[in-house]
């Protein structure tokens, strides 16, 4: 490339121009493989919403669980300082949980760990994530963005439950 | 050199030390939080976990790197070129402006009025005065831009046809990088914070803020690296008795900084409602192309050391390490810092992958991994760094070279629990930002891991205290030594300047290069945003 070809320092770059190249290649094969084939969601362009009108505006006037088909939840859920709604859920195991939330003041997270919910919560942005519950258990439900003096203090339960 | 623009370096050095200070001490406390002791009712001061983390964040990320590299990058610089700068009087001004801004955001920032973290996300609203001294620290840096490349040019006019001096090289690419990457932040703060937070707009937009922050917040890394960069390229070759191994290859990757360090911030959005999920992959694969450039500089330092080491009789593939000049403070610092930089670009790799990122994102992990960089291949490289441009300006010899040796070493243990233990915690779930000791939710794995922050903390802690106190000990009780302390001597290359292409030496193409891409990977969305958004969120004050 740039030493005379044929030298040795001509080799030597060149042994570390192609594995410099074909790591970060190859890694990314490894990430549209899994993002796509695994079919990874990621919270995409959804909507806006007026961040002073949360409570008036369908579906956070009644923040909570709907069966939408069998299997199929979806949660409608606003964050405010500094609680969720609704702050327990309840599904059954095997369900397919579609989470619809938004913030109603500053900026928000929702986290559940151990089940791949990882989304932002943006006054004026209603975000949107969605998780399969196999296992029976008791999730959090963890608000990991500061929001102020109690930030800490923020969090839900969402727990599945064995199927009878 | 005049010494003038030594005292120029000195004042800012000087001022970054100082933050540094007031970050690693908030550092600690926090640390001590998350092990279960909470200092913060004895602090009056600091009123809050989270006013202590707004410190740490903006003290260590904003003011203790961004004023040491507006020290060092000009005296790097002016001496490759051999020329003082272009507009002396304009470097002072440009001392003086940072320093205005850095006391007037740290009013309410100190007073708890701006408790909103070195992200600032609005609604979060803070008082004026902090957007408005951060701003200036920006403008400030404006201000050295324009001063390097006025002072290049005067150099060209005399040396055409030459290469510049790669470390000159280095020092104009990062600072053109970073002038293109700031406009973000500017644009945030002149359209949006400023008016809002005096009153002359009512309302605000979250994920519009959240784009303009993250167009700077990204690239800000590769400003905060590549002066790190600089001193593993073309002084720790030398001071590890070796050559440079490619300057073209070193060129090159710098180049490709300058032109795909900014178009890739949504990396930090991957989890954000209101952006494409198209986009947000593009930006994915740019930030696997900027990983090129990065094992390029790997590789190459890596093999300069090698050079070094075998010259000194090192052997075998990897027995050669041990061959290194071990008992240089400075560069053992940085050996030190490049290890652990390893892990933390592997981690990059992890945080950049989309899908992981959902595993990873805002947890502990991510805290585990910006001090293995910032905090550690940034910070242990600028203070290694510390060991001779402090005695160099002052005139007297390093105080201890002992009690540096040994700072290095505790540094890099206490990082090497303190971060593997954040990762671990951030794999089980535990947030970041998070008052964790006073939290209603902790599990018990992670009660298992938390007194292993405090210990990594206390090292860190332990081994700060020994740099500052080698510092100030080599200000009042070192003497002047005969002869006076040196400036490490560049490195030579093996393949050298000559070697390089003329085209890594001309900027239109490049940074025209720079902006398409941006328009690209930023052009639709910014449109978008800028038509569609309401500036409808009205401010709070929540802590
Ligand atoms: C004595 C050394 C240090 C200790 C003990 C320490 C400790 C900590 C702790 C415990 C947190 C916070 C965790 C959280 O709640 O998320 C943190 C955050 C952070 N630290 Fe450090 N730190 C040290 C040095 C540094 C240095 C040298 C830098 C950079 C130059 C740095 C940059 C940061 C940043 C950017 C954050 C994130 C702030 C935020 O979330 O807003 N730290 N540190
Ligand atoms: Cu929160
Ligand atoms: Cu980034």
């Amino acid at each position: 490339m740039a030493a005379k070809r044929g030298t040795t320092v001509y080799l030597y770059e060149l042994a570390w121009i192609l594995p410099s190249f074909a790591i970060p290649v190859g890694m990314l094969v490894a990430l549209v493989v899994t993002a796509f084939g695994a079919g990874v969601h990621l919270p995409g362009l959804e909507r806006r919403i007026d961040p002073t009108k949360v409570a008036e505006t369908a579906p956070f006037d009644k923040p909570g669980l709907v069966e939408i088909a069998p299997g199929q939840y979806e949660v409608r859920m606003t964050a405010q300082i500094w609680s969720f709604a609704p702050n327990e859920i309840r599904v059954p195991a095997g369900s397919t949980v579609h989470f619809w939330a938004t913030s109603k003041d500053v900026v928000h997270g929702l986290l559940i760990p151990k089940a791949n919910v990882n989304v932002m919560l943006l006054p004026g942005q209603v975000a949107h994530a969605e998780a399969h519950f196999d296992t029976p258990g008791e999730y959090l439900i963890i608000c990991h963005e500061y929001c102020g003096i109690a930030h800490h203090t923020m969090a839900g339960k969402l727990i599945v439950e064995a199927r009878r | 050199m005049t010494r003038s623009e030594d005292r120029l370096t000195a004042a800012f050095v000087a001022v970054a030390l100082v933050a540094l200070f007031g970050g690693v001490l908030t550092g600690f406390f926090q640390a001590l939080e998350h092990a279960g002791m909470d200092v913060y009712p004895s602090t009056p001061l600091v009123k809050s976990y989270y006013h202590s983390l707004t410190l740490h964040g903006v003290l260590n990320v904003l003011v203790w790197t961004t004023f040491f590299i507006c020290g060092f990058v000009p005296f790097m610089t002016t001496r490759a070129l051999g020329r003082p700068l272009a507009l002396p009087g304009v470097a002072w001004l440009t001392f003086w402006v940072m320093l205005g801004g850095f006391v007037l955001a740290a009013i309410p920032l100190l007073g708890n009025a701006a408790t909103v973290m070195f992200t600032f996300y609005p609604p979060l609203k803070a008082h004026w005065a902090f957007y408005v001294g951060l701003t200036l620290v920006v403008v400030g840096t404006w201000l050295v831009t324009w001063n390097l490349a006025l002072t290049w040019r005067a150099w060209r006019r005399e040396h055409a046809g030459e290469r510049t001096p790669l470390a000159a090289f280095m020092g104009l690419v990062t600072f053109a990088m970073w002038t293109i990457a700031s406009l973000g932040i500017a644009a945030e703060m002149l359209v949006m914070l400023i008016p809002w937070s005096l009153g002359l707009i009512g309302g605000t937009d979250p994920l519009l803020a959240r784009v303009l922050f993250w167009f700077t917040g990204h690239p800000i890394v590769y400003f905060w690296l590549l002066p790190a960069y600089m001193s593993w390229y073309t002084l720790a070759p030398r001071q590890a008795g070796g050559k440079l191994f490619s300057d073209p290859l070193a060129r090159t990757s710098f180049i490709l900084f300058l032109v795909l360090s900014t178009p890739l911030g949504f990396h930090h959005q991957y989890t954000d409602p209101g952006i494409h999920v198209g986009w947000k992959l593009v930006h994915a694969f740019l930030t696997f192309a900027v990983f090129f450039p990065s094992l390029l500089t790997f590789f190459n330092v890596v093999a300069s050391l090698e050079s070094g080491a075998r010259a000194r009789g090192g052997k075998g593939w990897i027995a050669w390490f041990a061959k290194l000049p071990w008992g240089d403070p400075s560069l053992a610092a940085q050996v030190l810092a490049m290890l652990l930089f390893t892990f933390g670009g592997i981690g990059g790799l992890i945080n950049a992958s989309y899908n992981l990122n959902l595993v990873v994102h805002n947890t502990a992990w991510i805290v585990g991994h910006l001090h293995l960089t910032v905090g550690t291949a940034v910070t242990l490289t600028f203070m290694g760094i510390c060991y001779w441009l402090v005695p160099y300006l002052a005139g007297k010899a390093l105080w201890s070279r002992r009690l540096a040796q040994a700072q290095v070493w505790i540094w890099f243990v206490g990082m090497i629990i303190f971060s593997n233990t954040l990762h671990r915690l951030g794999l089980l779930g535990m947030p970041r930002r998070t008052m964790i000791g006073a939290a209603a939710y902790v599990q018990p794995e992670w009660k298992a891991l938390l007194p292993l922050v405090g210990v990594g903390a206390s090292l860190l802690f332990l081994s700060s205290l020994a740099f500052f106190l080698n510092l100030v000990l080599t200000l009042v009780v070192s003497r002047a030594p005969a002869p006076a302390p040196a400036v490490p001597a560049f490195t030579e290359a093996l393949s050298g300047a000559d070697h390089a292409p003329a085209i890594l030496d001309r900027w239109r193409p490049w940074i025209a290069l720079a902006f398409v891409l941006i328009a690209i990977a930023y052009g639709p969305t910014l449109v978008r945003l800028a038509l569609t958004t309401p500036f409808n969120t009205p401010g709070l004050r929540v802590w």
